[in-house]
């Protein structure tokens, strides 16, 4: 049964005022969240190269975008590595979750524990043991990265899978085998789908998390290979390439597309919210 | 009016445009044990929140003791609510939960200790003071929940539907203990189900509504015995709702034969509903009944047998403690006495009961 | 309560991949750092790495990190608790909306906001400009601690509001309609009641923020004007500049026994030991 009540009905006189209040609120923290965001989408459109002065509106940046081979490289590198560090996790991230959450209390809560590691670690100290680890066996480039990325990507898929495999429905399970699926019918038709939406804002949380990455992928990159990331860290003494600007408008307005295209269409409808309530 | 304590005042109440209390008046006396009784949606528990402070009316005024309290806070108010699904403070244990409207009201630490052991010996609790809401069972959980609200002597407690998470054999447990704890503190229970065994145990008074409506409001027994209208009648235990025409005083016909009733005042010929409880039918031979028709089922139910017996396009529902064989031709008889007459709703107030069927 | 599946013994086998996993690329690592922070630079042993963490200029950096850390986890803190209860007064309850508006901004890179936080609290920047405009003087943060502090204020708010958000999302309304019932008001109903049961989530946003932002060299770097140094500035410059590794590892070992301690203190008050999911 879902309750879903009104608040603010509980705050009768003065609920006007304290909603009025709420709103501010909330618009001041989404201004502090989104001014920096406002002034980078803002910097792609300046015709000056120069970041303090406003030479004009155009749209040359993204013209040339498309034609800069080392932004191009570095696009395709970042979202290549998201995308495959993101996946692999999220494999071994679910599989994983399963075993772990099949575990007794002792060796459920050392698993956690591991799992906790790269989290709580500083970035920085995840970053500089994989490289001293992994110049033992192999050159530090794309597999560098995305073993490192994998690294830090499956905690938070196992972190986003655990709440729904708590929350899932045994019998369902026992009542495929029970109808005759056999164990991996049974996983792909019944498990998979109670995890969905755990599984995918996992893999999800993952692309972002690899995707915003720097100071690791910065300690175990290498020479040769750089993300968007890396890149501009490399250009902050220089100054960033306007193209770098139009490069990152797109990429946020896409996301910013296709995050309110998941969350408001089709809109759902508040189905069970009222009628319950009586 | 020196014993009412509360009074709704033509109180509406709408949700998104939707009616769910429709100018409810309702007077509840002091001490008394009254049940809202009614199918989910009828604006039972919505009036229990409008009495509690969670929801304000969109018209109307609640009294209490003469004031009004409408827009009076929950906090501010001189009663208490067991809710349906506990609420019990996770983060606290039993004892903490009682003692945190005592807290609340500064009380000393002697009172708020004496209170909770008083409280938790009253709903056989006693020994669970340190124990966490999440180590107890239902029932337990239930118990706490009634002591955490009657420590803090609310004149009126508001029960919303406070045993309808639990099995039958504990629900009638409760039901009893209820009574008791009732008789014990001595204040007014208002008490939300929809289960109409329930209401009928334990209220002094109850109150049907449906579609935000009363329907009936009065005793247990007259409640059942004499259902006003065809959603009272079919709700308020089983039934048999069939269409008759009065044919005079005192006479009723029903598929075509007259019957004789003891209901007066009705004009001649006017369309009503007629009620029949299955425990008043009596099957004799079919020569002999009043009606004849035949027997489609038969379903053994412990201490009777529920026979359903098919006469022209109705099928009758009699409970007997005798069998009769399936298939067999049998006459329906009736007491006169037994037979309920209602109006055809043509009110509002009645076309809420059509609505329903 | 024995959860009926824990019995299936096989199920733990799906783990192993995750284990193996696990073992080569976070233990291995962990004990590599610590064989690099127990050599001396010279070879042979040495905790001479680990301890350097005491030298003057690594513990002004250290605690200049702890400042920074600390006053971010608890401007973080501050922030938060206001944000999800205006969500609980709105009624906008819902998840999709805080994890669109928080997670969206990560999907600007993180070095290019935090240039824009520069370009916003430079001197001629934008905020002086408005500043200016209004009639109100100027301020002077840029290259201080303070424009470092909004800069990982910035940063780290998400991972605070998050897991408390959710963990109050979770608190059912009755609870609070319940104590509203016992007679506490708006204040009392906080303090009793929502705070108490959003301690799993704090703790969740704690760990979260506390060590990235002690950590965070990029942050300083840009808005501090490369002269305040956090730790994190300290440790890449070892390895990046003075190609010390070892002493960049001793001070990595030393960094993490400090958080390893501090978070083991955080844990301990978490006594159910279910701290809420982050996402």
């Amino acid at each position: 049964m879902v309750r879903k009540v009104k608040s603010g009905n509980l705050f009768h006189g003065i609920s006007g005022l304290k909603n009025l209040l709420s709103r501010c609120y909330i618009g001041l923290i989404v201004l502090f969240l989104y001014a920096p965001i406002l002034v980078l989408i803002v910097l792609s459109f300046n015709r000056s190269r120069s970041r303090v002065t406003w030479g004009g509106f155009t749209l040359e940046w993204y013209g040339q975008l498309f034609s800069n081979r080392q932004i191009m490289d570095a696009l395709v590198t970042t979202l290549v590595l998201a995308f495959l560090s993101a996946l692999i996790a999220t494999v071994i991230g679910v599989l994983a979750a399963l075993g772990i959450h099949a575990m007794r209390q002792r060796n459920y809560q050392i698993m956690m524990i591991f799992t906790n590691i790269p989290i709580l670690n500083a970035d920085i100290v995840t970053g500089i043991s994989l490289m001293l680890w992994f110049v033992h066996f192999m050159p530090l480039g794309f597999g560098s990265v995305l073993i490192a990325h994998i690294t830090f990507n499956i905690p938070y898929v196992i972190l986003s899978v655990m709440p729904k495999i708590r929350q899932m429905n045994v019998s369902l399970y026992e009542a495929a085998r029970d109808l005759g699926a056999n164990a991996v019918y049974g996983f792909f038709r019944v498990i998979l789908p109670q995890l969905l939406s755990g599984i995918v804002s996992g893999f999800f949380m993952a692309f972002t998390m690899s995707m915003d990455d720097f100071v690791i992928t910065y300690f175990t990159k290498g020479a040769g290979v750089s993300t968007l990331s890396t890149m501009i860290y490399g250009e902050i003494r220089k100054g960033i390439k306007p193209e770098m600007y139009a490069l990152s408008t797109i990429i946020f307005v896409t996301m910013f597309l296709i995050l309110l295209a998941v969350n408001y269409w089709p809109e759902k409808k508040p189905a069970v919210r009222e009628e319950q309530r009586f | 009016m020196n014993d009412v304590i509360l009074q709704l005042d033509s109180v509406s109440k709408s949700f998104e445009g939707k009616v769910i209390l429709n100018s409810l008046d309702l007077e509840i006396r002091r001490n008394e044990f009254i049940t809202l009784l009614g199918p989910s949606g009828c604006g039972k528990t919505t009036t229990l929140r409008i009495i509690g402070g969670f929801e304000k009316p969109d018209e109307g005024r609640v009294l209490f003791e003469g004031t009004d309290i409408t827009g009076f806070p929950p906090d501010k108010r001189n009663v208490n609510t067991v809710f349906q699904k506990y609420s019990l403070f996770p983060h606290m244990s039993v004892e903490e939960n009682i003692a945190f409207g005592l807290k609340l009201k500064k009380k000393s630490g002697q009172y708020i200790k004496d209170k909770i052991g008083y409280a938790l010996k009253l709903v056989n609790m006693d020994g669970y003071e340190s124990r966490k809401p999440d180590s107890l069972s239902g029932g337990q959980q239930q118990r706490v929940a009634i002591a955490r609200a009657i420590v803090n002597e609310p004149k009126v407690l508001l029960l919303d539907e406070p045993l309808g998470a639990l099995d039958l054999k504990l629900r009638h447990e409760m039901q009893r203990e209820l009574i008791k704890i009732k008789k014990e503190v001595g204040i007014t229970f208002i008490y939300v189900t929809h289960d109409q065994e329930e209401a009928l145990t334990m209220s002094d008074r109850i109150v049907v509504m449906n579609k935000g409506l009363v329907q009936q409001m009065g005793t247990s027994k007259s409640i059942y015995d004499e259902p006003q209208n065809a959603f009272v009648a079919d709700f308020i235990g089983d039934s048999n709702i069939i269409d008759g025409i009065m044919k005079a005083d005192r006479l009723v016909q029903i598929q075509g034969v007259p019957i004789p009733c003891v209901d007066t005042g009705f004009g001649k010929d006017e369309l009503v509903d007629v009620v029949i409880r299955p425990e008043d039918l009596e099957i004799t031979a079919p020569e002999t009944g009043y009606l004849t028709g035949r027997v489609i089922s038969v379903i053994f139910k412990g201490a009777y047998y529920e026979i359903k017996v098919r006469a022209g396009a109705y099928d009758w529902s009699i409970q007997d403690v005798n069998p009769a064989p399936v298939g067999s031709m049998v006459g329906l008889s009736i007491l006169p006495d037994n037979i309920q007459i209602m109006h055809k709703p043509h009110s509002e107030d009645a076309q809420a009961v059509r609505e329903e069927e | 309560m024995i959860n009926r599946l824990k019995s299936v013994n096989k199920r733990i086998w799906l783990s192993g991949p995750y284990a193996v996993w696990v073992f080569g690329f976070t233990v291995i690592p962990l004990c590599m750092i610590i064989r690099a922070a127990l050599t001396a630079r010279e070879g042979g042993f040495t905790t001479g790495n680990i301890v350097a963490i005491f030298d003057p200029i690594h513990l002004k950096a250290m605690l200049f990190s702890l400042e920074i850390a600390a006053g971010c986890t608890v401007l973080c803190i501050l922030l938060s608790y206001p944000l999800v209860l205006a969500m609980r007064q709105l009624n906008m309850g819902k998840k999709g909306f805080m994890m669109f508006v928080l997670i969206l901004p990560m999907w600007m890179n993180f070095i290019l906001r935090i240039l824009a936080w520069q370009m916003i609290l430079s001197n001629n920047g934008i905020l002086n400009f408005l500043l200016r405009s209004a009639g109100l003087g100027e301020l002077s943060v840029a290259n201080t601690g303070a424009a470092i502090m909004i800069g990982v204020v910035y940063d780290y708010l998400p991972y605070m509001m998050l897991p408390i958000f959710n963990a109050v999302a979770e608190i059912n309304e009755d609870l609070i309609e319940a104590a509203r019932d016992l007679g506490a008001n708006g204040f009392t109903v906080f303090c009793k009641v929502i705070f108490p049961l959003s301690i799993p989530g704090l703790l969740s946003g704690i760990v979260m923020v506390f060590v990235p932002s002690m950590t965070s060299f990029v942050i300083s770097d840009i808005l501090g004007g490369g002269k305040l140094q956090l730790i994190g500035n300290v440790i890449e410059q070892e390895f990046t500049k003075s190609m010390n590794q070892n002493l960049g590892s001793g001070l990595s070992v030393s960094l993490m026994i400090f958080v390893l301690i501090s978070m083991a203190f955080t844990m301990k008050n978490d006594r159910e030991g279910k701290r809420s999911a982050i996402w």
